[in-house]
């Protein structure tokens, strides 16, 4: 299937971020599949789901941080990474290691690497502007602690000021609310809304239900494919419980079985859109589960 | 005895073997920092060992024992190492100290296999690869301290001293250079690759300079003292400083003087104390590296072990004298004999009414000791905060109120970074045992 047409007449061509029929494997298991979404502009938007539903996968493989099996993410319309300089990005706070002997300050200035290319040092005007971010976020004077001296709700502004750095027009978050304390959370809803006001797309990968309507325009369901996506409230909105029961509903979707199935298989079978269209008409047949059949011959 | 009655030995034995020792401390050390954060100080040990078939294959294939031609086979078995070691980790699925296990002894086994079948009859020597042979180096032009005044002396530099100084060199300068680059890609490689800096160039950078590294050096001083200068220097620097840069250059110090004493210890020690013969000098760097590492966890400033005993001492006396302070109102409050108003005893009961009395916070009379004011005023500030704790864990946590007191007694010495006492603000004038919150 044709991955490289210049213009895909169901996509917007504006919008920050556009996800068009990815599937993500993980050793041959998929975690998302067949995911469509366009992020709409200057919009504060959460991913939610359920814990492996793929929030933080979506967010690497627009990051191009993990491979695609099939499909494309373009970003304000162009696809790869040609335009991934427009990206911030704040990584899971337990990703990295809190000991690693650097400061605060020079965690934020990260943030302009970018822009300094290989050979640039960071200089002067970058420690400013890394300072400043620091200063949106509430953090000017812990500049030079040692990242581990922080507190949890400290370590998680540090890399929000870190992706101001990259002054983007595009950020994607993932978890940024999580454990942190409660002036940090309202100290990141304010930069979130800071940024939406200077014309900025966050989208956020969010664990808290309830306060999804108060901080967030739009939302996401996401339970390894798209349940749902469109505004929280207003007319035509998706955050409704029987799209909530859909995302976190209890029982093991066929989909889902079937990915457990592909992945005990093991090689030699194609994963992706094609193989789920085969799965669906196995059902459609059958109405089996499909990890009911066998799966290797008798002898092996 | 060298030393003093022989200046040409000086010259020609001493002063190349402590150069390239130095050298090959100081380049292992500089890169052992971003292995170490890398959480991957192991790969280097592996690599010291992996690279032992690629220099016996370069020299079955091109028949020299030239150093580019080893250069060339050694770098290309450490950074095929560090690629199988990820393989295997992946496919595999084992943790990467297991891979990294796996995939050197397999290597140097074959390393050992091949030399011994295949390369028997040239001087290639196992022994030589774990222990090197500082002590054989000569700088045969170095008769003289007048011979070092002519530039054909310092071009007879012997090769591994030179080798090693332009790697050094090399290894520096790609340091300074892509510092900040390391530093993000061992801090947070996925941040490195969504900045379009990728990771994997980084570390592929890394792995050919460690395994360059480690060839220059093994000749010289083997890989025993590859793998202790790429741990020990960093992993000793780390505990003096939070700083990476800073890290990075106390570790290259701290290698350099780990050679010089090591050396110093192994060929001239034994003659002091009357030994025969003289160590092994590779192996006494080693040594020396544990050493220090051992004294940094030791002495360390802020995480070493004494810093926290003392900063633990502090904060027991501190607590015992506050629990002395504590006791005095409550027997002022007319509960004396309560199990809560006995003052702390023993030794750090002593100390702690020694510490009160000089503070002023105490004073002796006939029967004991009393609060002065000042003292009463800081026993009330310990007191409230105590039930302002017991009545918040009764309050707001639920819990039953005949079992806050032992919390509460932990709770009330608790301060903010700050230094201020830390306790939740009750609007409540009474705590759960119906006594006044003063």
């Amino acid at each position: 299937m044709a991955t490289t047409a210049p213009h895909r007449p169901e996509h917007r061509a504006d919008s920050p971020l556009s996800v068009h029929d990815v599937t993500v494997t993980y050793h041959r298991r998929p975690v998302l599949w067949d995911i469509d979404y366009d992020a709409p502009a200057g919009a504060l938007v959460a991913i939610v789901g359920p814990n492996g539903a793929g929030k933080s996968t979506l967010i690497k493989a627009a990051l191009g941080l993990v491979p695609v099996a099939t499909g494309e993410v373009r970003i304000f319309g162009k696809p790869g990474m040609a335009n991934r300089s427009l990206v911030g990005y704040v990584p899971q706070r337990e990703s990295v290691d809190w000991d690693f002997p650097i400061s605060a300050l020079e965690v934020v200035a990260m943030g302009r690497y970018r822009r300094l290319g290989w050979l640039r040092p960071v200089g002067r005007a970058d420690l400013d502007a890394a300072r400043e971010c620091m200063a949106r976020v509430g953090i000017a004077d812990l500049a030079d602690r040692q990242i581990g001296q922080l507190s949890g709700g400290q370590q998680q502004r540090v890399f929000i000021a870190r992706a101001l750095a990259q002054e983007a027009r595009l950020y994607l978050m993932d978890e940024p609310f999580a454990g942190v304390d409660a002036s940090t959370e309202r100290a990141i809803v304010d930069v979130l809304r800071d940024l939406r006001a200077g014309g900025r797309t966050v989208i956020c990968v969010h664990h808290d239900l309830q306060t999804v309507p108060e901080y967030f325009d739009h939302v996401l369901l996401l339970n390894t494919r798209v349940i749902a996506a469109g505004p929280v409230s207003g007319p035509g909105a998706v955050f409704t419980p029987a799209n909530l029961h859909k995302t976190y509903g209890g029982r093991l979707t066929l989909l889902e079985r079937a990915a457990e199935a592909l992945a005990r298989a093991g090689g030699g079978v194609a994963v992706g859109p094609d193989a789920a269209r085969v799965v669906d008409g196995a059902t459609v047949i059958g109405g089996a589960g499909v990890e009911d059949r066998p799966h290797r011959s008798p002898g092996a | 005895m060298i030393l003093a009655q022989m200046p040409s030995l000086l010259l020609s034995v001493d002063v190349p073997a402590v150069l390239a020792a130095v050298l090959s401390a100081c380049v292992c050390a500089l890169l052992g920092n971003f292995l170490l954060l890398r959480k991957m100080a192991m790969l280097g040990d592996a690599i010291s060992h992996a690279i032992l078939p690629g220099i016996v294959i370069s020299f079955l294939l091109l028949g020299t024992r030239s150093t580019p031609a080893m250069l060339a086979g050694a770098a290309a078995a450490g950074v095929l190492t560090a690629v199988i070691v990820e393989v295997v980790r992946r496919l595999g699925r084992v943790e990467a100290g297991a891979a990294i296990g796996v995939v050197f002894s397999a290597m140097f086994a074959l390393g050992v296999v091949l030399m011994e079948r295949a390369a028997r009859n040239v001087d290639l020597d196992a022994d030589c690869v774990l222990y090197g042979a500082l002590e054989s180096i000569r700088w045969g032009a170095a008769t003289s301290w007048a011979s070092l005044g002519s530039a054909e002396t310092w071009l007879a530099m012997p090769r591994q001293v030179t080798t090693l100084l332009v790697l050094g060199l090399v290894s520096a300068a790609a340091v300074v250079v892509f510092f900040k680059h390391l530093r993000l890609a061992c801090f947070d490689s996925a941040m490195a690759d969504a900045l379009g800096f990728p990771s994997w160039i980084i570390h592929t950078g890394l792995t050919v300079l460690v395994a360059a590294a480690t060839v220059a050096s093994f000749e010289a001083v083997g890989s025993i003292l590859v793998v202790s200068m790429l741990v020990c220097p960093p992993a000793a620097a780390r505990h003096l400083t939070d700083r990476l840069s800073r890290q990075v250059v106390l570790s290259v110090i701290i290698a350099g003087v780990c050679a010089v004493s090591g050396y110093v210890l192994a060929i001239v020690g034994p003659e002091w104390v009357g030994f025969g013969h003289s160590l092994q000098a590779a192996g006494m760097i080693a040594v020396m590296g544990g050493v220090v590492l051992l004294a940094c966890i030791v002495c360390g400033p802020r995480h070493g072990l004494i810093a926290r005993r003392i900063r633990q001492r502090q904060l027991a006396r501190t607590v015992a004298r506050e629990d002395l302070l504590g006791a005095l109102w409550r027997i002022e409050e007319g509960r004396a004999g309560e199990p809560a108003a006995r003052p702390p005893v023993g030794a750090a009961g002593r100390s702690a009414r020694r510490e009160a009395i000089r503070a002023g916070e105490i004073e002796s009379t006939v029967g004991g000791v009393r609060l002065t004011a000042l003292g009463r005023e800081r026993a009330r500030e310990i007191i409230r905060a105590h039930r302002q704790w017991e009545t918040y864990l009764v309050d707001e946590l639920g819990h039953r109120p005949d079992h806050v007191h032992r919390t509460a007694e932990a709770l009330e010495h608790v301060r903010t970074p700050g230094g201020e006492r830390l306790a939740p603000d009750q609007p409540r004038s009474r705590d759960p045992h119906d006594r006044e919150i003063p």
